[in-house]
């Protein structure tokens, strides 16, 4: 039988599909570590990228900042703060909020940046307060962009939450490292296959959620790739 | 018979300097209750720094501006602006809000409940003559002249006493410039609102304001006048200049048509066009009696198209004009209606020009004489 067949047997035994350690549990260890990854980030970058977006202050060093965070290799500095702190649920967790900040960054701050200055300018000669003019005009306008930031950090935390398991933790990266470990190939490419398929799936939804709850002018209707995003943001 | 009018913002000694740069230089301006005042001037002018120190979107380096009588430094910026409307060139319409919501701007921002803020900003759509239709539409699916008319919406919607409008018409086509234009005077005679208008157009400074001020580069205040007497009597060299080659044919606008001798032409049916055989030059009336062109002695049967129109109480302007521009030498004069009423020649209204001319100034000096002859009895 060939690898592909041996994967699909793996990925169709019901046995893999029930229990403890099985897929489902791994699955939804998973998403578990990928929300939190991305709300904690979320809570540090937006309010960072909100106040340089608006104010213009402090440009420099957030995207040199990012640029730097981006550098970081992933794998390197989980060790390192399992090392330091101790096996457990958030040393790891605090390993992929670092990798995940830079994007939400990137996107919230250029987003905000972005809104037409005329419209901007017009906001606060109407009589917008400074905090009027960031949450009831940048904000609102620069939706789709923070969204495109958020979306390309979700996709990275799927495909690196998988180091995770490198320590004490689950996810869908146990198949790969227990596959690796036990040369059980079919297993491994099995657990890559479901990390893949929760990537295109979750990329879907996310895009169905910004369709139905996004911005409704035909303006913000264009709405730029999650790559491009990030790319952007960091130039 | 003496008005004085009240101002509504006074301009002290007030100066903005940027770095080495002075953009508004030391200018003391009062601007009347109730008018429409222009600045205008050529670009880096200081106009629109001049306006924007107004509702403080540029603070002042020195000097002082009151607002009814207020020291407009001694109110919260926000609070300022809200007291103000404000247009801009790009209408700056907020691309995330529906037209409704985006006029209903400073009412919501003044705490007025949606729903009725709403509703207000419903009746300023028939204000400033906008379908109800685009309500709920949003900004980019509508025209530059309809983003326009939002934005002045949006300026009216709180009733402020006073409008800062900066270069609002020069974004948009010639046409519907020219309507906008007739829209604000029209707005202006039912509303009563001070308002402060930039541009860098000398014609719609001419056209619109009860007074204009004219800025020279430098940010120097280089004349404040009305209208006539800028056009006629420029105070230095630099306005003439400004003010442009075309001074005195504009300054005919400022000239009635009364005395006019129009003289009752032959005129053509067009529906006889095709079988008249005219001597001279006839104009061709259709069955309204509205004039379509002109019939030529040298092409019998063919319809050249005419000039311009004069109406009647129009200016000697449009009236030279009609006549400049009609193939036959002789300007249409049409009534109310656009009936064909007769023609008349350009030299007739260069004639009555001249004596409408001679008449102002002999009024002007009778004036300036008056005081002296009172002080001396």
């Amino acid at each position: 039988m060939s690898l592909l067949e041996l994967t699909w047997g793996w990925l169709t035994d019901p046995m893999n599909w029930s229990g403890y350690a099985g897929i489902p549990t791994r699955l939804g260890e998973h998403i578990f570590y990928t929300f939190l990854t991305v709300v904690i980030a979320a809570a540090i970058a937006l309010p960072i990228g909100a106040y340089v977006g608006h104010t213009g202050r402090g440009r420099v060093v957030v995207v040199a900042l990012a640029g730097a965070l981006r550098a970081v290799p992933t794998l390197g500095l989980l060790v390192l703060f399992v090392l330091l702190a101790g096996i457990g649920l958030m040393p790891p967790i605090w390993a992929l909020v670092i990798l995940t900040v830079p994007p939400i960054l990137a996107g919230t701050y250029s987003g905000i940046a972005a809104v037409d200055p005329v419209v901007v300018d017009a906001a606060r000669a109407q009589g917008m307060r400074e905090d009027q003019v960031l949450f009831a005009v940048e904000l609102p306008n620069a939706v789709p962009v923070i969204f495109g930031g958020i979306r390309a950090a979700v996709l990275q935390v799927i495909a690196t939450a998988t180091v995770v398991a490198y320590t004490n933790l689950g996810g869908l990266g146990r198949f790969i490292f227990d596959g690796l470990s036990l040369s059980d190939y079919p297993q491994m490419l099995g657990g890559s296959v479901l990390v893949a398929a929760l990537a295109v799936v979750t990329d879907l939804v996310l895009g169905a959620v910004l369709r139905l709850f996004g911005p409704r002018s035909p303006s913000a209707r264009k709405l730029p790739a999650p790559e491009a995003v990030a790319q952007e943001g960091m130039s | 018979m003496t008005s004085v009018t009240e101002a509504m913002i006074e301009f002290r000694e007030v100066s903005k300097v940027y770095g080495g740069t002075t953009a508004v230089d030391r200018l003391s301006l009062s601007v009347p209750k109730g008018q429409i005042t222009v600045f205008v001037g050529p670009s880096g002018c200081g106009k629109t720094t001049s306006l924007r120190m107004v509702n403080r979107m540029v603070e002042p380096t020195s000097g002082t501006i009151t607002v009814d009588g207020q020291d407009a430094a001694a109110l919260p910026a926000a609070k300022l602006r809200r007291s103000m409307g404000y247009v801009m060139q790009a209408a700056g319409l907020m691309p995330h809000r529906t037209v409704v919501d985006n006029i209903a701007t400073v009412p919501r921002l003044n705490g007025v409940p949606r729903g009725r803020a709403r509703a207000r900003a419903r009746e300023l759509l028939d204000v400033v003559g906008l379908p109800q239709a685009l309500a709920s539409r949003y900004p980019a699916q509508l025209s530059g002249g309809q983003q326009q008319r939002v934005g002045v919406a949006r300026a009216l919607a709180a009733d402020p006493p006073v409008l800062l409008m900066d270069e609002p018409f020069s974004a948009v086509d010639p046409v519907v410039r020219h309507e906008l234009q007739q829209e604000l005077v029209r707005l202006q005679r039912e509303l009563g609102k001070t308002i402060v208008f930039v541009t860098h157009d000398i014609d719609e400074a001419v056209l619109l304001g009860d007074r204009v001020a004219v800025f020279a580069v430098g940010g120097r205040l280089a004349q404040v006048a009305g209208p006539e007497e800028l056009l006629r009597a420029p105070a230095d060299e630099f306005v003439a200049g400004f003010v442009g080659r075309d001074r005195g044919f504009r300054h005919l606008g400022f000239f009635d048509d009364k005395g006019l001798e129009v003289d009752g032409a032959a005129s053509v049916a067009r529906s006889e066009l095709e079988t008249a055989r005219v001597q001279e030059w006839a104009v061709v009336v259709d069955g309204d009696r509205r004039p379509t062109g002109w019939a030529s002695p040298e092409s019998p049967g063919t319809l050249v198209s005419g000039g311009s129109l004069h109406k009647v109480g129009g200016s000697l302007r449009t009236a030279l004009d009609a006549a400049l521009s009609s193939p036959s030498g002789r300007g249409v004069v049409v009534d109310d209606d656009g009936r064909y009423l007769g023609t008349v020649g350009a030299t007739a209204v260069i004639a009555q020009a001249d004596r409408r001319r001679a008449q102002a100034r002999r009024e002007r000096d009778a004036r300036a004489a008056g005081p002296a002859e009172e002080e001396a009895r």
